[in-house]
């Protein structure tokens, strides 16, 4: 299993500085959540982990993010390897446009891994118990994804997801786009996948991060203010602005 | 004052659209009036299939089944180079190039479509029919070949811009999803992109494709309009086109030969309008 160490980490958009000397510590097999206003860096930090900021033409980088052992901002780091461990869960759902079957096997399909049709089978059963779709969606396997609705979509996307067999779940405000009870269920669906992986969530739902996490890093400005113990960060942040933003006088 | 004034305006401009409409019916029947002239002497299987194009002999023989070849023959040789190269320089301009490079050839691109075809033709005539003639060995470079090769040019502007349209209009979230798995950026864009972006892709290679068909003055002057039904891609041909471009200025007016280049005009008119139909369906499958 993987935890995340962030040493002295800085990033830069071309001479904007978006995240400034930021020190933490992702435990695994809890879900921590990083809260804070638009534009703190939230989503940034998430998106090292999974170096997708490389997208990104102008991005630099200094410092250490140290996942199990290895130092994956360093270019040597292989890119493929490192999103098959961390896979991320994105704002608005988005399946491919191809059936649920293959939406679920892509990765596998990418990997070239277990590509008989029983092994394939068996990963999108798996795949979708395991997001407690498979009894609705197990006879509509070849339709396609974008026939779903936002919240299947969106289990659809972990389902697509936990088939390659990550170790880490990074999650950008994956329910930003669902109703309040289909929010409920896919933090249910978090509690129940924090058994087997390190889960990272962004969100600016206050009340969410107080429901699911473990524990909670505040970010304003791109500084990391306060991380702790989520009860602790809710009920007696040390910081003044940390609790400001929780008593909701800005944000 | 203020009313009337609008009242004029909004019926101008209903007119102003009436009008195309209206020009196309007219062409239309017209078109079909001349050309179905043609069938009180021919029938319009004996006319569709025939294998014989004489219409000055004595009596005339008007079969168009050699021309209908001669243009299905110059379209599919484009088709198979235009089609791979410009989907190609598609995905490229799209998703690979620095957008140095990428302005550069977008900008390459449109000069190309702005070159007139008789100058293309021309080009054709002087470098590529040599060269085919003597790389073949044949007698005569004019043949099928080069005019696909020069009408490949003619529809790569089309299939490229329309493409590389669809594949940017494709939502970056997939793009995201497919890296955010682990896909490499080969795996992302056959996988996904394509996919996604494939009815645009389509409707650009059915407009590159109306655009070769209907397109007469460069195979006119390249591919030596010989009307025989052509055994190899080596030959000489005649399109449907470059038949009514040829012929129209020395028929008579009001006689079978005539009518029967009106005839072809409607057989061109009905591929393209097929062809122009399923680009649209395939447009507007993708909104």
């Amino acid at each position: 299993m993987a935890d995340i160490k962030v040493n002295n980490f800085n990033l830069w958009y071309a001479d904007f500085q978006a995240l400034i000397n930021i020190n933490a510590h992702f435990g695994e097999k809890q879900i921590t959540a990083i809260i804070g206003p638009s534009g703190c860096g939230k989503s940034t930090l998430l998106r090292v982990f999974n170096r997708m900021n490389d997208l990104i033409e102008g991005v630099r980088v200094g410092g250490e993010v140290i996942i199990d052992t290895e130092n994956i901002i360093s270019e040597k780091t292989d890119l493929v390897n490192l999103r098959k461990k961390v896979g991320m869960v994105f704002q608005r759902p988005n399946p491919f446009p191809l059936s649920i079957y293959e939406n679920i096997v892509f990765g596998q399909r990418v990997h070239a891994e277990g590509l008989t049709r029983e092994k394939l089978d068996e990963v999108v059963e798996d795949s979708l118990k395991s997001v407690l779709l498979w009894d609705e969606l197990k006879d509509k396997l070849n339709r396609s994804a974008l026939s779903l609705s936002l919240e299947q979509k969106q289990r659809l996307c972990i389902a697509r997801l936990i088939a390659v067999r990550p170790e880490v779940l990074l999650m950008d405000e994956p329910c930003s786009t669902l109703d309040p009870q289909a929010t409920s269920r896919i933090e249910e669906l978090m509690r129940e996948l924090k058994h087997n992986y390190t889960i990272i969530i962004v969100t600016h739902n206050m009340q969410q991060a107080a429901r699911v996490s473990d524990e909670t890093g505040f970010m304003l400005l791109g500084e990391l203010i306060e991380f702790g113990k989520t009860q602790d960060i809710f009920t007696s942040p040390k910081d003044k602005r940390t609790e400001d933003y929780i008593t909701g006088r800005y944000g | 004052m203020r009313k009337l004034k609008e009242f004029f305006v909004e019926r101008l401009i209903l007119i102003c659209g009436l009008a195309s409409i209206f020009f196309v019916i007219l062409i239309f029947l017209f078109l079909t009036k001349e050309g179905l002239a043609v069938f009180k002497s021919v029938r319009p299987l004996d006319f569709l299939l025939g294998r014989n194009w004489y219409p000055i002999s004595e009596p005339a023989q008007l079969g168009i089944l050699p021309l209908i070849f001669g243009s299905l023959l110059v379209t599919l040789g484009a088709a198979v180079i235009s089609i791979p190269i410009g989907v190609a320089c598609a995905v490229y301009i799209a998703e690979i190039a620095p957008l140095k490079i990428k302005e550069v050839l977008k900008a390459g691109i449109e000069l190309l479509a702005a070159i007139p075809s008789v100058v293309l033709g021309f080009i054709g005539m002087v470098t590529l029919v040599p060269w085919v003639k003597t790389t073949f060995h044949l007698p005569t470079g004019l043949t099928a070949l080069s005019g696909s090769i020069i009408l490949a040019f003619m529809a790569m502007p089309t299939i490229v811009s329309i493409a590389e349209d669809a594949l940017y209009s494709v939502p970056k979230s997939y793009k995201e999803g497919a890296f955010a798995l682990g896909a490499t950026h080969w795996q992302t864009i056959y996988r996904v992109l394509l996919p996604a972006a494939s009815s645009g892709i389509v409707a650009a290679i059915m407009l590159g494709i109306g655009r070769v068909i209907g397109e007469t003055m460069a195979v006119m002057m390249i591919t030596g309009n010989a009307a025989v039904i052509p055994h190899s891609i080596l030959v000489s041909v005649r399109t449907l086109t470059a038949t009514i471009a040829a012929e129209m200025g020395e028929a008579v007016v009001g006689s079978e030969h005539y009518f029967a280049l009106f005839a072809i005009g409607i057989v061109l008119f009905i591929i393209s309008f097929i062809i122009n139909v399923t680009a649209d369906l395939f447009l507007h499958k993708r909104r």
